[in-house]
């Protein structure tokens, strides 16, 4: 069956429901955390290896350990970065649910109604094989 | 290459009773975690759970219950049906603060190059956020879904 095929009312079905998720009042400090290129970078560095210790964080290009030790303070009161103890070490991670919150609000929408509807309809197709 | 274990924080406004029901309870669990629930013939330690869609029975993950303290903690290992390799831990910590709770989920102890890492650090954000404005407002708008189950 194509995809052209399906009646419209079947693709609004699947795409029914998007909304705004209530925005929390620590948003503020979410973007005021990523307004700034070295708590970036900070990110990127967590996104690609997690669980990295506060030395593992200093061991790169142009950050004094103090300037690292700040950034993450600023991180971890947005909730970006989440530590845990693990043994005697403290270690760093990053943490995506902010940054996810604001994805599904305003850059996912479309793209992922679009991605889901297709999902639901091939579920569907499955079913209607078996 | 050694695969980084996940982390997911979120603050809910709910208690730690509600936050623990909804994790476990499948009457809960099912209104936002995209049609599946957790089960368990006794939430004890070493007994096993599975993760399963309610409609369709199927399983999707599935493990042991390694360390379970009511409205605190639940320890999970976390694997998918007949794959005895690709085994992880799941690691659920509330922690009642600010007038709510504190959720921490740790998804970590993966195998090198773990297959089901990958598709996991998709869904966990959405389940957490569902999870969130299920507890908060009593429903989700979209439940849709989180991640691709069956092998595309």
């Amino acid at each position: 069956m194509k995809l052209e095929n399906i009646p419209q009312k079947e693709l609004e079905k699947a795409t029914k429901g998007l909304h705004i998720r209530f925005m929390g009042t620590d948003d503020d400090a979410v973007f005021k955390a990523l307004a700034d290129a070295s708590r970036r970078e900070l990110l990127d560095r967590l996104r690609t290896a997690s669980g990295l210790t506060l030395g593992e964080l200093c061991d790169g290009p142009a950050m004094t350990r103090q300037a690292v030790t700040k950034h993450l303070a600023i991180l971890e009161r947005a909730g970006l970065v989440v530590t845990l103890k693990r043994g005697r070490e403290k270690l760093h991670y990053l943490n995506p649910v902010p940054i996810s919150d604001i994805s599904m609000r305003w850059i996912g929408r479309f793209e992922e109604a679009r991605l889901q509807a297709l999902f639901n309809l091939k579920e569907a197709f499955k079913e209607n094989d078996t | 290459m050694t695969t980084p274990d996940q982390v997911y924080k979120t603050h809910i406004n709910a208690s730690a009773d509600k936050v623990w029901a909804a994790i476990i309870n499948p009457e809960f669990t099912r209104q936002y975690w995209f049609g599946n629930v957790n089960v368990a013939a006794t939430w004890e330690k070493g007994a096993p759970w599975e993760h399963k869609g309610l409609d369709s029975g199927t399983v999707h993950h599935l493990g042991i219950i390694e360390d379970i303290v009511l409205n605190i903690r639940l320890v999970l290992s976390w694997g998918n049906p007949g794959d005895d390799h690709d085994i992880s831990r799941v690691t659920f910590t509330l922690e009642e603060k600010d007038g709510g709770t504190e959720l921490t989920i740790v998804h970590g102890d993966f195998v090198d190059d773990s297959a089901i890492a990958k598709r996991v650090s998709g869904g966990w954000p959405k389940v957490v956020a569902n999870m969130k404005e299920f507890l908060e407002s009593g429903a989700v708008a979209s439940p849709g879904v989180a991640c691709q189950h069956s092998a595309a």
